[in-house]
């Protein structure tokens, strides 16, 4: 009897036990786990960027947008069912990651990368979800867009999704590796680096058989490099190596992030696990491999080269060859290299301009905590020498690009920088 | 059997000399031919190479430039110059140019160059020649001694220090700096476009100095000359008039 009043309190016990307590613990650390991984993820999405106001709350959103066709701003995305996400579900946030609609149907401005974030998994969307639950809710009403006629109108996105939205999970390609595949589903997911590096339209769309071909960032006055071709940001001749360093780091033994790129590797991909970067390194090393060289020779004419080409050289002498070298070599990966590096021979001038015009540092990272900075330039030359000493890093030491003029240096030292 | 062992003894041993030979010449010829390639340079490890950056605005000892705008950063507290630093970085301090160049950069950093920076001690700045009149002059003086009470003004030296060279950690020396920039700083503090830990105590002495004593308090500042040792004078070495949030007590 007593035997049998023990065993069946312990029996009571192990099953109260299984059934409440041991469960909850495990249900406990799965959500833990599944936020971990949520964060890990978001931050590959760089959702901070857009959500989060410079010095404002955690993805309290607010951020303004601006686009050609107006300002938009972006949503809060907390916990807090009155203005974030509070009471959304599950299926909701998959809705507007995967089908670029809010939970009541309506369209959502094609500003919120979905043409990319539809490839994420549903497993990886539920991840992210699970992880904006468990930031602190923020009260924060939306900013209503700042929209000129007709674009206030929202059904003109149904035009714009007709054009260029395409649906669906990213599909591996069985032809290629898991690791290419990995690199190809964060590149095109996550990452939505073709929002900068494909060429936008008129209508604010890129067509899919211009995908990463490269194009100038609309409002930014960035020119973001295609990933295809070698003459730009092509890394077809790169390393894997420099390219990790480059995308992780910020800094490489061929150039450094700079412009908005400097932010998503601030912000997003530092973060990223050394699996996950080489895989995309893998993946854009790819896009590029293969693409013809660039022109022979540079675009600088003769009579230019007596006139710009001795200015611009005097400038480089005094400004820029203690750090890049009278070479052009640089001390990389600290001070890039000028020679041979195709950010600065591109088609378009307008990164070297800027980068003249405005200096830089590479972002602090943890693989480079402390980077080395460059002067800006706007305060101390004139457009004469900034359109020379441009003209003159394009085309000595075997560079190929085409000579810059005063007024594009005029233009961009207009060009608000926040 | 001596005389074989010892002949085939003899050449494993040369061969074991030459091997050794072999490992110790390899990395000599290697790096030999490595010099004869022109060796990429590598950039200083320093902190003053990092920061070269700051040179073309700021001097490269930090003194400043002919550019009046552009302000002398050497010597004054490292706390003061990190403050900056972050409030340029966040967009609480406005100018573009260095709200763009700090944007991405970690507070552990910015530390470090606000140190480096402080402990600097160049040559010291001419005073500037004015062309403000000796009224003007003395109304300068006379605000930046001892403050105007019937218009709720304190002396600048009351914070600043008795030599005007600040004081350790928060708050900054007032000497080797252009009229210029010190009178577009005390706007800035007005409009808002400064703005530092709350509370926000030159927004307070901004907004009670008329137009003029701007000019004045700017000019008189600028003409005078540096003290030898510019250093700001140690924490809790003057009791401020006013809580300030850039200096803790």
């Amino acid at each position: 009897m007593r035997i049998d009043r023990l065993t069946s309190w312990l029996l009571f016990a192990a099953l109260f036990l299984a059934g409440l307590g041991f469960p909850a613990v495990a249900t406990a650390a799965d959500d833990h786990a599944l936020i971990v991984k949520g964060e890990y993820l978001a931050q590959a999405g760089d959702c901070i960027a857009c959500h989060t106001n410079p010095g404002g709350k955690l993805f309290a959103g607010g951020r303004a947008m601006a686009t050609p066709f107006g300002n938009i701003y972006s949503s809060n995305i907390t916990p807090d069912p009155a203005t974030g996400i509070g009471k959304w579900s599950v299926d909701d946030f998959y809705k507007t990651m995967h089908e670029g609609r809010f939970p009541d149907g309506g369209l959502i401005y094609p500003v919120m990368p979905y043409a990319s974030y539809t490839k994420v998994t549903r497993a990886d969307s539920d991840a992210i979800f699970a992880y904006l639950r468990s930031v602190p809710a923020v009260n924060q009403p939306d900013k209503p867009t700042d929209l000129q006629f007709p674009y206030d109108n929202r059904q003109l996105i149904l035009g714009w999704r007709t054009l260029y939205f395409n649906e669906g999970e990213y599909q591996p390609d069985a032809a290629k590796s898991a690791e290419w595949n990995r690199g190809a589903y964060l590149v095109g997911g996550l990452g939505h680096c073709a929002m900068c590096h494909s060429p936008i339209n008129s209508l604010g769309g890129t067509p899919e058989s211009k995908a990463f071909q490269g194009g100038l960032i609309p409002m930014q006055n960035w020119y973001a490099p295609s990933l295809t071709s070698n003459k730009e940001a092509g890394l077809g001749e790169w390393s894997i190596d420099e390219i990790v360093g480059l995308l992780r780091n910020g800094v490489s033994h061929r150039g450094a992030v700079y412009g908005p790129m400097a932010e998503v590797t601030f912000n997003s991909l530092q973060y990223l696990s050394d699996a996950d970067v080489r895989a995309m390194a893998l993946y854009l090393k790819s896009l590029a491999e293969g693409s013809p060289p660039g022109p022979e020779s540079s675009g600088v004419t003769t009579s230019e080269s007596s006139l710009l080409m001795t200015l611009g050289q005097t400038v480089y002498q005094a400004r820029c060859a203690s750090c890049h070298g009278s070479d052009g070599r640089g001390m990389p990966p600290d001070y890039p290299p000028l020679a041979g590096n195709p950010s600065i021979q591109m088609e378009s001038a307008v990164n070297p301009i800027r980068m003249v015009l405005n200096g830089g540092l590479p972002p602090g990272t943890a693989g480079n905590p402390e980077p080395y900075g460059m002067p800006p330039f706007a305060q101390t030359l004139s457009d004469d020498e900034i359109a020379a000493v441009v003209t003159y890093i394009r085309a000595a030491w075997g560079n190929r690009g085409a000579a810059v003029s005063a007024g594009q240096a005029n233009e961009l030292r207009k060009v608000p920088l926040d | 059997m001596k005389a074989i062992t010892g002949k085939i003894a003899r050449p494993s041993v040369g061969r074991a000399v030459l091997r050794v030979l072999a490992v110790v010449a390899l990395p000599t010829i290697g790096s030999a031919a490595f010099a004869q390639a022109p060796q990429t340079p590598t950039a200083p490890d320093t902190i003053e190479a990092r920061v070269r950056a700051c040179a073309p605005c700021h001097g490269e000892q930090g003194q400043g430039t002919d550019n009046d705008y552009f302000p002398r950063l050497a010597g004054k507290p490292a706390g003061y110059l990190k403050n900056q630093l972050v409030a340029f970085r966040d967009g609480r301090r406005r100018y573009a140019p260095m709200n763009y160049l700090l944007e991405y950069q970690n507070e552990a950093y910015l530390q470090k160059i606000a140190e480096y920076f402080s402990a600097l001690r160049p040559p010291p700045t001419p005073p500037a020649v004015t062309d403000v009149s000796a009224a003007v002059l003395d109304r300068g003086k006379t605000l930046v001694i001892d403050g105007d009470q019937a218009h709720s003004v304190p002396a600048c030296a009351g914070c600043h220090g008795p030599k005007l060279t600040g004081m350790v950690p928060g708050i900054p020396g007032l000497v080797g700096l252009r009229a210029s920039y010190v009178s577009a700083q005390l706007g800035a503090f007005r409009y808002g476009t400064r703005t530092a830990a709350a509370p926000d105590c030159m927004q307070l002495v901004a907004a009670s100095l008329t137009e003029s004593d701007v000019t004045a308090v700017a000019a008189y500042l600028a003409s005078q000359p540096m003290p030898t040792d510019p250093s700001p004078v140690p924490q809790g070495t003057l009791a401020m008039p006013f809580a300030c949030g850039s200096e803790p007590h």
